[in-house]
């Protein structure tokens, strides 16, 4: 076959659904129950760290991270 | 030892460079080879200068906000001189006595045409997103910036761009491709420029000491990966001479008109919509105090954005060589984009939900959320022209025109002022503005400025579209070109007013922004050694 062909019949069928279906799964993924807290914390992010990097040994920021992987 | 190295590369390019500028085969390769030299040379002399010196040692816990500073200074520079530049052009259609005869094959406008769309989308635009992008990467990742000396190196580089792109367009160097004019050796320059920005970027948030990436680095890393793949594929040329400006496209015909658009329109997509709705989703929460109104939704707005936003393109190929199906493709997908666009829209305006009376005392905020609302207008027009029926009748007029300007005065010029606004008094420390009465000023002169602009373009767009299909009882057309050019005249002048307004308001802004680096008062560090509650 020629590969244009190929390509082309390639994209059309089996390509398109995986990129429907990653997209779907994109959105199922956002929306599951335990992304609440995890989407609370990113969102306010920007709130901390506004003037200096956070150092490595911060407690109160391992403490955080500590309760977002028992979120997840 | 790495010192010695970099003093060897750039001495021999200013060799390299001297040597080029006496065997160029024509002007605008002359000018671009002498271009790399002084900057080569400048270089040179500033790294020889500091020789034996001991290495400076950044602080780790500080921010390098260094290059965000200059950033700040040439958005600034770059913006007047784009808008300055529009406005020249403005004035060229309604009077074409202003393109001067002294200053033909320079400065007619032809020539300056794309130095005004490359000046503000490349060197106004650019440098804003670059300076943000440096700026909000290290802040949500909470650590310095990866790279050192590589981010100075980025400036400078797009910089030096700059001046090759703006110099080969008065001088005649073109590809002829909209937005992607500038020849093989600027184009060559930008792409190491550009992955050195994108190196430093990713370095960066792989040091972050936050778990999860915010939305607004999302954003800014789909913009810089996108547009490295946009330039590459759309920039594939040969040099017909590596002495010569002059470069050959590889891709022909139809193919190639439809590489352009596919590039045409993720510039849009990617360089003005994506990366500054990064800009959205850091500055207006932070001026407004108060976190994004859905998380959620804006990590939907961002994978909708560009799964959707890359097959648009063919839109701009409606009724031409392009196979129907394309086109047909990149109309519906127009239209999809609606959904993703104003999910945006809504997140961005929402997020003052409870905060609405900062619109009445801060016109930072205002000015924010009206480019958002020329967000949402103009992905609304956007999808809707990008309808056959609709395009038969706005295509080649200008009616584009009045589109593209209020996505890019609204959208991207606002948020641009609203950040610059945001940055430049926690950059240099200052308390606050030297006057938010200025600011209002800016506000309502770039508003007013705008709404001319888009309305006299909407009215004259359609004007000549309905003109230019108008038939006789016979079948014969009514008018000819030169009819429609001389309709067109009053809503020309009034579009120059319109851009006239808004170059006054980016004046009173830098004034603004002048003063309140020089003479407002200091900003009070943060009381030493207090502890910092979590929450």
């Amino acid at each position: 076959m020629e590969t244009y062909t190929l390509l082309r019949a390639f994209a059309d069928s089996w390509h398109l659904l995986f990129m429907f279906c990653f997209f779907i799964g994109v959105f199922i993924y956002i929306l599951r129950p335990s992304g609440k807290k995890i989407h609370q914390d990113t969102a306010n992010m920007i709130f901390r760290n506004d003037d200096k990097p956070d150092t490595p040994d911060n407690r109160a920021r391992q403490e955080r991270h500590a309760d977002l992987r028992e979120a997840k | 030892m790495l010192g010695y190295i970099k003093l060897a590369v750039l001495g021999l390019a200013v060799v390299v460079a001297a040597v080029a500028t006496g065997l160029a085969r024509d002007l605008s390769y002359q000018i671009h080879a002498l271009v790399f030299m002084v900057s080569a040379a400048i270089a040179f002399i500033w790294l020889i200068r500091r020789v034996g010196e001991p290495a400076p040692v950044a602080d780790p816990n500080t921010y390098m906000d260094g290059p965000v500073r200059y950033g700040v200074i040439a958005t600034a520079f770059w913006g007047v001189v784009g808008f300055l530049v529009g406005v020249v052009i403005a004035f060229q259609l309604a009077f074409p006595y202003l393109n001067f005869e002294w200053a033909q094959g320079f400065l007619n406008f032809g020539r300056l045409r794309p130095l005004h769309t490359s000046a503000v989308i490349f060197a106004f635009g650019g440098n804003a997103l670059i300076a943000t992008a440096f700026y909000v990467v290290q802040r949500t990742s909470a650590a310095r910036l990866w790279g050192g000396s590589l981010v100075w190196f980025v400036f400078w580089g797009y910089q030096v761009f700059i001046v090759l792109a703006a110099t080969g367009y008065v001088t005649g160097s073109t590809q002829s491709q909209e937005y992607a004019e500038p020849e093989w050796m600027a184009d060559l320059w930008l792409t190491i420029v550009w992955v050195a920005f994108l190196a430093i970027y990713m370095g960066t948030l792989i040091k972050r000491r936050e778990p999860h990436i915010y939305v607004a680095n999302w954003f800014y890393l789909a913009f810089i990966v996108t547009v490295a793949m946009l330039h590459l594929i759309n920039n594939v040329q040969i040099p017909v001479s590596v002495l010569g400006s002059k470069s050959i496209p590889v891709w022909s015909g139809v193919q190639s008109a439809m590489i352009q658009w596919w590039y045409g329109h993720n510039a849009v997509g990617f360089f003005l919509t994506a990366g500054f709705l990064g800009m959205m989703y850091y500055f207006i929460p932070k001026q407004a105090e108060r976190p994004v109104y859905s998380y959620k939704l804006s990590i939907m707005h961002f994978w909708a954005l560009i799964f959707l936003y890359i097959w648009a393109g063919p839109h701009h190929l409606h009724y031409t060589a392009l196979p129907d199906w394309a086109q047909t493709l990149g109309m519906t997908f127009s239209i999809m984009l609606w959904m993703p666009s104003w999910g945006g829209m809504i997140n961005g305006l929402m997020t003052l939900s409870g905060a609405w009376d900062k619109l009445r005392t801060d016109p930072i905020i205002r000015m924010m959320v009206v480019a958002v609302g020329f967000y949402g207008m103009a992905t609304f027009e956007g999808p809707m022209m990008s309808i056959k029926a609709v395009n038969s009748l706005s295509h080649y007029t200008d009616w584009t025109i009045g589109h593209v300007h209020s996505g890019a005065l609204g959208w991207n010029g606002m948020i641009t002022f609203g950040a610059l606004y945001y940055l430049v008094p926690k950059l240099w420390q200052r308390q606050g503005l030297y006057s938010l009465r200025l600011v209002s000023w800016h506000f309502w002169l770039a508003t007013i400025g705008i709404v001319l602009y888009a309305a006299s373009m909407w009215v004259t767009g359609i004007m000549e579209g309905l003109m230019w299909r108008e038939v006789d009882a016979q079948g014969f057309l009514v008018n000819s070109f030169a009819d429609t050019v001389a309709a067109k005249f009053p809503m020309y002048v009034v579009r120059g007013l319109g851009g006239t307004m808004f170059l006054a308001g980016a004046i009173i802004m830098c004034y603004n922004l002048w003063k309140t680096v020089t003479s407002t008062a200091e900003r009070k560090p943060a009381s030493v050694g207090s502890a910092v509650p979590a929450e």
